[in-house]
């Protein structure tokens, strides 16, 4: 195609330029052409959230967004989120409590744990429910899910750091 | 019953003393999915990889008259189109296991006719999956439209439209057996329960499709695969088999799928897509399936049952006898014949003393797509539809629900019990699981409350239902439908091989399995840790591909936990034989002086005379002159750990035999309450406990009821792929297929009893079909229950809010 635009766009801090068509995909983009593969695709309707990114902050669904749609703005991928060897906390969190089975949804999911944190940040189960509905997951029923990002509050807001050293037991 | 031979495997006396196997565990698996580093199939990239897309019908049911790929082919990035004739002639038809696979060929496309909306009729090869798509959107394709049949009893029927006019009729299928004198104990009954009952069809629908990248080398004639499709080793050979390859020149690697639930079993199509653009085009090809191929085209749809079933009772409520029958919508093919009835069959009479069993079933061909895996493989819906006929007897007894089943349970004292069918119950304790689940689900504060509610005029039902979950299932059930099997019963092996390095870090090799959602990393980790002594974090995991690989069947009916014990178990054996004796030729003491202790041999009494595994690994791996002449250099062993035990089918088959004996139980206690101005149903609380044997990860065995019963609410009130009159699928996304989001599923209470198998390494069964056995079973007694009052009975999954307000306005009309 001829009519090809070119975009600027910050993916996890760092700058890209890219010439993309103007039907290009933001989930594309990010998986195929900044070599990003974290953000995996689902339904493809913008319906169950596994390609759930922050745009300027906020999630969105990249299988949905075009690529041009994010010129000039701020991406954040579940790449991000881990530094080095350490899990960010939820990560640690969804590891700790098994808020993952197949792990093909763990990304959206976390991407949107981390928007949900931020708006807010002492929340009770329910409230964290309530939000995570915005991402299928066909594994867990959720359960676990729930109780890793409420895990995970304290310790994103400065309390109870995680000690390594401590096994998980049988909860169920 | 004829009689026939049943050797038991010699039962093991059980050691509760364990280190590893029971502890919840982090999942060793986990950090890289955590990180999006998961690897699965679109993460995977071949130099010079192109990409293809399907065209798929339109109609239900049409003649192909003609296909123009000219504009297509000649787009630019184009670099094969494929029709389905021309497919036809590439590959040969794909394996079925159905009656008659001739008079139903199935292929990868379709050659002549489609048979339902999303088969495919051609394939484009093309740079990008974007460039593709435009491509398919240049094909002209010229139907014939057919009249389609859509319902199963209407396909049975004269005059209706053929699926396959080389088989003369829609019926696939149709036999009846008895297993026991069902006659005598009908006779002998004083009350007969009748009821229809219909199962819709509903399916896995992972979040992550199915696909496949095929690299077909010419110069060798090599094709390397990457599939994220589960167990590779009859997968190879029906592969092989269809591309018209040896199966030598197949390797088949696995790739971490993103959730399967039996719907990634065997998934040929994607992989013989790939391989036939990949031979065509002479470079790597992937096709990956977006959502409406999957949803519309998985070959993966489940079950789709009517059942008019009878229940002979005394009455006191002690039940004598079941008839069922039942016609089953197998779709436009049917790769999996009938198993799905073998499942059924394996635990046909539940948790209960029932003499005798009549089992009729028909298999339908419609213009749908076809059945194939789905969590519980059809024993789910005779879960269910045993436990609403329990419940409907209970009712017009006047018994209570809790009683006429504790009346009827087998005894723990009566295991190993066989079922009329011939299957063998290896152990349980099913009053122990009733009694928890009673108490864990505040059974009667529940009914007091329901008692409340209603006087408030509020709908709250409580769905009390126990059922059973089998495991670790021997092929037989797939044949012993037919009276000339020409197949003596089959092992269905799994194999571990055991590697001790040289400073004594070990790795485990898996073969035919994959990583799926379940954890067999996370399993073999901490069985290898009980066995060795050593962290399960510290064991390293390797899937092999099928090149070279060891004989194994891979996951499915819940099998992967209690085969790869015994696998693991042997192996370990081998080593620590091999150890014992090198560590004796170190410490110049008798093997039989010696003893395992810590992750080490020592001498008995003796702790300070003592190799550690490292020590003695070192030894074999460099100084192999330190030992006798017939000792090897190395440390590794491998164990091909068969089936423990399957027993053949009588020849008159009135007895089929032992093939899913490690029977897992379970009790589970919604309590939901119905709007009855708008069919809405809440789940206000819901207990699960399950016994399904000794437990290796409780926290891991959780995930799966409550990610099962996630899926049985699905089953029980959403989800559906609907297909309308004329065939057309109207639910071809997760718009209008409805998965339950986690306001839809309730916080689950979990218990767990844990009544270990005689017969299996540790105690384990199988538990990974999990809550989805027992919850569509459960959601609906409890909505049956809080609509009591108006005399509603729903016997129709799933209970959408359209088909409760039906039923509701039915009663209303007639109570007027």
């Amino acid at each position: 195609m001829s009519d090809k635009h070119e975009i600027s766009l910050t993916v996890n801090g760092r700058e890209h330029t890219l010439v993309v068509e103007p039907r290009r995909l933001l989930v594309d983009v990010l998986r195929e052409d900044l070599g990003l593969p974290g953000t995996h695709i689902g339904c493809e309707h913008g319906v169950c959230g596994t390609c759930t990114v922050l745009l300027d902050g906020a999630s969105v669904r990249s299988c949905i967004t075009l690529a041009v749609q994010a010129d000039g703005r701020a991406v954040r991928t579940v790449e991000d989120l881990a530094h080095g060897p350490d899990l960010h906390p939820l990560q640690d969190e969804f590891w700790d409590k098994q808020g993952l089975q197949c792990g093909y949804c763990t990304p959206g999911m976390l991407m949107r744990a981390v928007e949900i944190l931020e708006h807010t940040p002492d929340p009770t189960p329910e409230q964290v429910r309530e939000q995570i509905a915005s991402n299928l997951c066909r594994c867990t029923g959720y359960q676990y899910i729930v109780e890793a990002v409420v895990a995970a509050a304290p310790r994103l807001r400065g309390e109870n750091a995680w000690d390594p050293t401590t096994p998980t037991e049988a909860k169920a | 019953m004829t009689a026939i031979e049943r050797p038991a495997p010699p039962v093991r006396d059980q050691d509760k003393t364990r280190t590893w196997v029971g502890k919840s565990i982090r999942r060793v698996e986990d950090p890289k999915f955590l990180r999006g580093r998961g690897g699965y199939i679109a993460d995977l990239v071949r130099p010079g990889m192109l990409h293809a897309a399907v065209l798929r019908s339109p109609h239900a049911h049409a003649r192909i008259v003609s296909i123009d790929t000219t504009a297509a082919a000649a787009l630019e990035g184009v670099h094969a189109v494929i029709t389905g004739a021309q497919a036809a002639e590439l590959t040969a038809p794909l394996p079925d296991f159905g009656p008659d696979p001739a008079k139903h060929t199935w292929r990868c496309l379709a050659a002549d006719k489609v048979r339902y909306v999303g088969e495919g009729v051609a394939v484009v090869v093309a740079d990008s999956r974007y460039l593709a798509e435009d491509a398919l959107a240049l094909i002209d394709v010229e139907y014939e439209p057919l009249p389609a049949v859509v319902d199963p009893e209407r396909a049975l029927q004269a005059g209706a439209p053929l699926v396959h006019e080389a088989l003369g009729t829609n019926l696939a299928y149709e036999r009846s057996f008895d297993f026991g004198d069902v006659d005598g104990d009908f006779a002998a009954a004083d009350v007969v329960v009748r009821d229809r009952l219909r199962w819709h069809r509903s399916g896995g629908q992972p979040l992550e499709t199915v696909g496949a990248i095929a690299d077909y080398d010419p110069s060798t004639g090599q094709l390397t695969a990457h599939t994220n499709s589960l167990s590779f080793t009859s997968y190879l050979f029906m592969v092989a088999t269809t591309l018209k390859m040896p199966v030598n020149k197949l390797d088949i690697h696995p790739v971490p799928a993103g959730g399967s639930f039996g719907s990634k079993l065997f998934a040929t199509k994607p992989l013989v897509l790939a391989a036939m653009c990949s031979q065509a085009v002479g470079r790597p090809v992937v096709y990956l399936e977006d959502r409406v191929d999957n949803i519309s085209n998985c070959d993966h749809h489940g079950s789709d049952r009517v059942y008019e079933v009878e229940l002979a009772l005394m009455r006191d409520g002690t039940i004598r006898s079941l008839t069922i029958d039942t016609v089953d919508d197998y779709g436009a093919y049917i790769q999996f014949g009938v198993g799905h009835h073998g499942n059924a069959l394996a635990q046909v009479t539940g948790p209960y003393t029932i003499g005798s069993v009549r089992y009729r079933v028909r298999a339908a061909l419609t213009n749908k797509n076809q059945q194939g895996a789905y969590r519980g493989f059809g024993s789910e819906v005779n879960n269910w539809m045993l436990e609403q006929m329990v419940d409907k007897a209970a009712r017009e007894l006047g018994l209570d629900p809790v009683q006429i089943r504790r009346q009827n349970f087998i005894q723990p004292a009566q295991f190993p019990y066989f079922i009329p069918t011939g299957n063998v119950y290896d152990s349980g304790n099913y009053d122990a699981v009733l009694d928890e689940a009673l108490e864990l689900g505040e059974y009667d504060r529940w009914r007091a409350e329901q008692v409340r509610a209603r006087e408030e005029g509020r709908y709250i039902g409580i769905g009390l239902i126990t059922a059973q979950e089998r495991s670790v299932f021997s092929a037989t059930e797939f044949w012993f439908w037919f009276d000339e099997p020409g197949a003596p019963v089959t092992s269905m092996p799994e194999s571990v091989t055991l590697g001790v390095d040289a400073t004594g870090g070990i790795t485990a090799t898996l073969y035919s399995c994959a990583f799926w959602g379940n954890s067999p990393e996370t399993m073999v980790a901490q069985l290898v840790a009980e066995e060795f002594d050593c962290e399960p974090q510290d064991v390293s995991i390797l899937y092999h591909g099928s090149k070279g690989g060891l004989p194994a069947t891979g996951p499915g009916g819940s099998r992967t936990t209690v085969m790869l014990a015994g696998a693991v178990e042997g192996a370990s054996e081998k080593i620590k034989a091999k150890a014992r004796r090198a560590a004796s030729e170190l410490l110049e003491a008798d093997p039989d002086d010696l003893e395992w202790v810590g992750g080490g041999f020592q001498v008995k009494g003796v702790p300070e005379q003592r190799k550690s595994l490292a020590d003695i690994a070192i030894m074999l791996h460099l100084f192999k002159h330190s030992f006798p002449e017939d000792m090897e250099s190395g440390l590794e062993e491998s164990q091909v750990f068969d089936h423990p035990y399957t027993t053949m089918p009588s020849a008159d088959r009135k007895d089929l035999g032992v093939f899913y004996p490690f029977m897992g139980h379970a009790c589970h206690i919604p309590v939901v309450e119905v709007d009855i101005e708008t069919g809405q149903v809440s789940v206000l609380a819901y207990a699960a406990v399950h016994d399904c044997g000794t437990l290796v990860n409780p926290r891991s065995l959780s995930g799966h009821i409550v990610g099962g019963t996630a899926q049985g609410i699905g089953t029980a009130l959403y989800e559906e792929y609907v297909y309308d009159d004329e065939g057309q699928l109207i639910t071809s996304s997760f718009l209008d297929y409805s998965i339950p989001s986690a306001m839809e599923v309730p916080e689950l209470r979990i218990g767990h009893v844990e009544t270990p198998s005689p017969y299996t390494p540790h105690g384990i069964k199988g538990g990974g079909e999990g809550g989805r056995m027992m919850a569509p079973a459960a959601l609906n007694v409890a909505v049956n229950d809080a609509l009591a009052p108006l005399g509603v009975r729903v016997t129709e999954l799933p209970m959408t809010p359209d088909r409760l307000r039906a039923a509701i306005r039915a009663a209303g009309a007639q109570q007027r």
